[in-house]
């Protein structure tokens, strides 16, 4: 088990890692996600032992590598770039981590080849990687991370360069390929679609704290904050800043009870969330909030579209099932279901989350 | 703004190419209207920075001619077509500021001073870069980068076409959304030709009125994002376009009924004649899980939830299947799927074939 | 990037450290014991203060030679930078003359100041030098041993000759950097050869400029070789640079006092200036703290 223990990074004035806690279990999938510059390469840095940590300490098995070096961690990492030795052949290329610890020719090959065949790499094996398309090289790189037999394996934005279908294929195969080793599995990813696809756990991260850590689908479904709320959800999440009086919730020209749950809330300023594809342009069943908006454009994936609205500057995005050609500049009205709304507080605390529904 | 005639065009890297592999763009032949938005979307290799090339210049096509409004311009320089182009990774002044940025290809080409002030005042409010117009644009972060490379083709109102280069790989994917719409409305109020080459799908399918896709090459697909989804022409579009893509299985027809493995799948349409390698194509969307004896029975091998649904990862026959389900739907031990008829399409040797409409 | 810290990366060091000490601080400190000291030989050694450093700052040969040293390194950055980034602009970016150009930049480089001064030496003799041979034919009147002008157009174009591939070199490193996308975006916003170079070339070179600009000052700066082999400081003392003077002064008056004092405020001068230069280079331009610090 990796431990991070109150770990903070700072470089001159400015903090790019603020008390990091988190422990990552063996033979686990975590997801780092974050915007760029979040602190999700600097925290993958600290892990592998690139860096020293300003203050805190990191445990492995319970005590700590802090002194150890690199070398000696026994740490694979794969990078946003595709990087290998370009004189050698995929074969070598793969093999190096192996020949460097010294292990037996036999057994080398053994592993190379099956590295090879898991990335679907064999037919390659005597080419060098400048001849290789940038999905094959990237696999080159996962299989010498693969066969190191690491303890410790992070990736940092892997698959950020590939072709969006060739993603989508690594994508399922990754986790399940690492989590046969045994290994701590950490990826990084600027994408909320990818944290949810890769499951396992995940850490979101803003400006360098980490915001929430938990199962992937639990931090979706009920975000700690504001933040979290924002980070994992893509399109962004529909916040409508409310006022609570009695027993409604306010914005400008309409209104919703309060639901149930959280009657006993106090009264004044919140947030309400809603993910885009919660949010209705014609009026659901049960309680909603209206809100008047003007359509500033749409976008129609062949299945599904986007309709982006805008309330006096307040924009919010409505993801609809099917094909819906609306006119730019029309007004609509926008519901927020009371059935599916967050609410944050004035803090940007989450104080409920929707429950997720079991329909049929 | 200009209609774009690609006049059987085609283009080999190789000096004297023979086959029709030694082309890295096998023939289109094509006119873009006036005003509308295009995607070329396909993976990397596929031609589509190579045709994007021939248009904005850099490249003189091996076959063919390129034609802006009826007037050739296959042999004319990038600067003399009159065209703006957004790269993949920003390109901006450093040493000047946002607003000198934006002047610069009016200040070019000797436009009257006042107008240059008055263009670029608009170009700075259109892109709501007004709080940052006099810093140094080099500060800025990658997404108000892209917008000033894409203010500076927008400045020369007269631009025959707005060529895109994959231009979000370097923003987060919260920014992306923003500029995406910005363009978006762009595109609206300004009525520029616009071509966007991407690999991303989504991208592709927000941004563009027609969607051309390509393969090996080859456009193999040109058509408004709801006819690719609903009717893929190619089984390569099918599984390009969706994510996942379209469940493609081996099939034989007959008698209006599609058989899988031991299987039988009701058509809506009549197919006859059917020879060649037959496929069935339906998209995960248009499958659904039951239980027990009714539907095909399939062997669930993964479940990932997403959230807004999930994804279901089953055999079919020996055959990998996926389906779509609800946000909250619950997956059954011992599962069947179900297709929906009337979204099933047949593909003879890869390419999509019509049924006639069942009388 | 933060590198992992190690105690034991000083063993590596080491060796260097004990290199510098005898080569360069234990020879800086006597220089300071010097200079603060007078001598009448017999190594008697009397307190002299600041005496030496009074008389060297006042002393009009002293002036002299730092004004000539500064209309040297004047005349050769002027010259050697503009001149250097014209050839780099000017050689291919890519194809087979690549190589040739660079081993044909790498030369002169490669040739010690001494035989650099011996050839120009010979090669600029009027009896038998190719070039004064033919500049006298021609009747420029042409002679570096009695003319100041013919002394100063040899040793600048030595140096010239011998060191304007370093600044050929750094820019061509510096544009080969610069990613194709930039041109392209120039070449559509309709950019001139000029603008090009002004807002795309320029400013992206600016890293290796400073480098450039540096080493040809420091290094100019301290020229000695060049005339002393040619001119040995003449004709007259026109070509007689601080270096020189030094060396003058020091070996052959052996006034080592004053020699002390007077290298230690040329030393002063080289980083003053390298300082001020640096300075000003990495700012001009760059609005960064002081935008970070309106906004």
């Amino acid at each position: 088990m990796l431990e991070l223990k109150n770990v903070s990074k700072q470089v001159g004035q400015s903090a790019h890692i603020s008390d990091v806690s988190l422990a990552l279990e063996k033979g686990s999938v975590n997801v780092l996600l974050g915007p760029t510059l979040s602190g999700k390469t600097t925290l993958m840095r600290l892990m592998a032992g690139l860096e020293k940590p300003t203050s805190g300490d990191i445990l492995m098995d319970g005590s700590s590598v802090l002194g150890v070096p690199v070398q000696k961690r026994n740490v694979a990492m794969v990078y946003q770039q595709f990087i290998n030795y370009p004189a050698a052949t995929v074969y070598e290329n793969i093999a190096s981590p192996m020949r460097v610890s010294g292990v037996d020719k036999a057994t080398i090959d053994k592993r190379v080849r099956a590295a090879a065949e898991l990335m679907k790499l064999t037919p390659f094996l005597d080419r060098t990687p400048l001849n290789l398309s940038g999905g094959q090289q990237q696999r080159t790189a996962l299989a010498r991370a693969l066969v190191k037999d690491a303890s410790l394996v992070l990736l940092d934005e892997p698959l950020a360069n590939l072709d969006y279908k060739l993603r989508e294929e690594l994508r399922t195969e990754l986790p399940k390929i690492f989590a046969e080793t045994g290994a701590i599995f950490v990826y990084a990813t600027t994408e909320p679609h990818e944290a949810l696809l890769l499951g396992g756990k995940t850490a979101t991260l803003h400006e360098g704290r980490v915001t929430q850590f938990g199962k992937t689908i639990d931090v979706h479904n009920h975000p700690a904050d504001l933040l979290t709320a924002q980070t994992f959800s893509d399109p962004p999440m529909n916040v409508v800043p409310v006022r609570k009086t009695a027993s409604t919730f306010a914005f400008a020209d309409g209104s919703i009870g309060i639901p149930h749950s959280i009657s006993g809330l106090s009264d004044g300023d919140y947030s309400l969330g809603i993910r885009p594809h919660h949010l209705m342009l014609s009026q659901p069943a049960g309680h909603a909030l209206a809100v008047k908006t003007e359509i500033t454009a749409t976008e129609i994936t062949g299945s599904e579209s986007y309709v982006h609205l805008n309330r006096d500057g307040l924009r919010m995005v409505a993801l609809m099932h099917g094909v819906h050609r609306m006119n730019v500049g029309d007004e609509v009205t926008a519901y927020l279901d009371q059935s599916k709304i967050f609410v944050f507080d004035n803090q940007s605390n989450l104080v409920l989350a929707p429950q997720a529904q079991h329909a049929e | 703004m200009a209609e774009i005639t690609l006049d059987k065009l085609a283009h080999s890297y190789l000096p004297a190419p023979k086959t029709d592999a030694d082309f890295a763009l096998k023939e289109i032949d094509h006119v873009w209207s006036d005003g509308g938005a295009y995607a070329l979307l396909g993976p990397s290799g596929c031609g589509k920075t190579t045709l994007l090339n021939i248009i904005s210049g850099l490249l003189v096509p091996s076959k063919g001619n390129v034609l802006f409004d009826g007037k050739d311009v296959t042999e004319l320089q990038p600067e003399d077509r009159n065209i703006a182009q957004v790269f993949q990774f920003p390109v901006i002044y450093d040493t000047m500021t946002v607003r000198e940025n934006l002047a610069f290809p009016l200040v070019n080409r000797g436009v009257a001073t006042d107008e240059i002030t008055k263009r670029v005042n608009d170009m700075i409010g259109i892109l709501d870069l007004g709080a940052k117009a006099d810093r140094k644009a080099r500060d800025l972060t990658a997404d108000e980068k892209q917008k000033i490379s894409l203010g500076r083709g927008l400045v020369r109102y007269d631009v025959n076409a707005i060529l895109f280069d994959e231009p979000l790989t370097v923003i987060d994917p919260h920014m992306k959304w923003q500029l995406r719409t910005k363009l978006k409305e762009l595109h609206r109020q300004l009525g520029h030709t616009m071509i966007y080459v991407t690999h991303d799908q989504t991208e592709a399918l927000t941004f563009a009125d027609k969607v051309v896709v390509m393969f090996e090459g080859e456009v193999v697909q040109i058509g408004t994002p709801e006819e690719l989804f609903d009717e893929p022409a190619h089984t390569f579009v099918g599984y390009f376009i969706g994510s996942p893509g379209m469940n493609i299985l081996p099939c034989d027809v007959s008698g209006g009924v599609a058989r899988v493995g031991s299987q039988d799948i009701p058509l809506n349409k009549g197919y006859s004649g059917l020879t060649g390698k037959i496929e069935l194509g339906i998209r995960p969307e248009f499958v659904s899980l039951g239980a027990g004896k009714n539907g095909m029975p399939i062997q669930v091998k993964s479940v990932e939830d997403i959230g807004r649904f999930k994804i279901v990862h089953a055999q079919l026959e020996g055959y990998p299947v996926s389906a779509m389900l609800p946000e909250g739907s619950s997956v059954p031990a011992d599962a069947t799927a179900y297709f929906d008829t009337s979204r099933i399409n047949l593909y003879r040797d890869s390419h999509l074939v019509r049924g006639e409409a069942a009388s | 990037m933060n590198k992992p810290y190690d105690n034991r990366a000083w063993f590596l060091v080491f060796p260097v450290v004990v290199l510098v000490a005898f080569s360069a601080i234990i020879p800086i400190m006597t220089v300071v014991n010097y200079s603060v000291q007078d001598t009448f030989g017999a190594n008697k050694f009397f307190w002299a203060g600041t005496e030496w450093f009074v008389e060297v700052l006042r002393s009009d040969r002293f002036h002299h030679a730092l004004g000539r040293n500064l209309a040297f390194s004047f005349i050769i950055l002027a010259i050697e930078i503009p001149l250097g980034i014209a050839i780099a602009l000017s050689m291919p970016k890519k194809g087979p003359w690549v190589s040739v150009c660079l081993v044909l930049m790498a030369l002169p480089l490669l040739i010690p100041w001494n035989v650099v001064g011996t050839i120009w030496l010979v090669f600029a003799r009027n009896d038998i030098g190719l070039m004064g041979h033919t500049l006298t034919q021609l009747g420029m009147g042409y002679n570096y041993a009695t003319s100041i002008f013919g002394a100063w157009f040899t040793v600048i174009l030595m140096d010239v000759w011998h060191w304007t591939s370093l600044v050929v070199l750094l820019c061509y490193a510096g544009l080969s950097a610069i990613p194709e996308d930039y041109y392209q975006a120039a070449r559509i916003d309709g950019a001139s050869k000029w603008a090009v170079f002004r807002y795309i070339q320029l400013p992206k070179l600016r890293g290796v400029l400073i480098i450039a600009f540096l080493l040809r000052f420091m290094d100019s700066f301290m020229i000695y070789t060049e005339p002393a082999v040619l001119t040995g400081g003449g004709p007259g003392t026109a070509t007689t640079f601080m270096s020189i003077d030094l060396v003058k002064k020091a070996i052959g008056q052996f006034d080592l006092g004053p020699a002390a004092a007077m290298s230690l405020i040329y030393q002063l001068i080289v980083l003053l200036v390298c300082y001020v230069f640096f300075t000003v280079m990495s700012n001009i331009d760059s609005d960064k703290p002081q935008a970070g610090g309106q906004q």
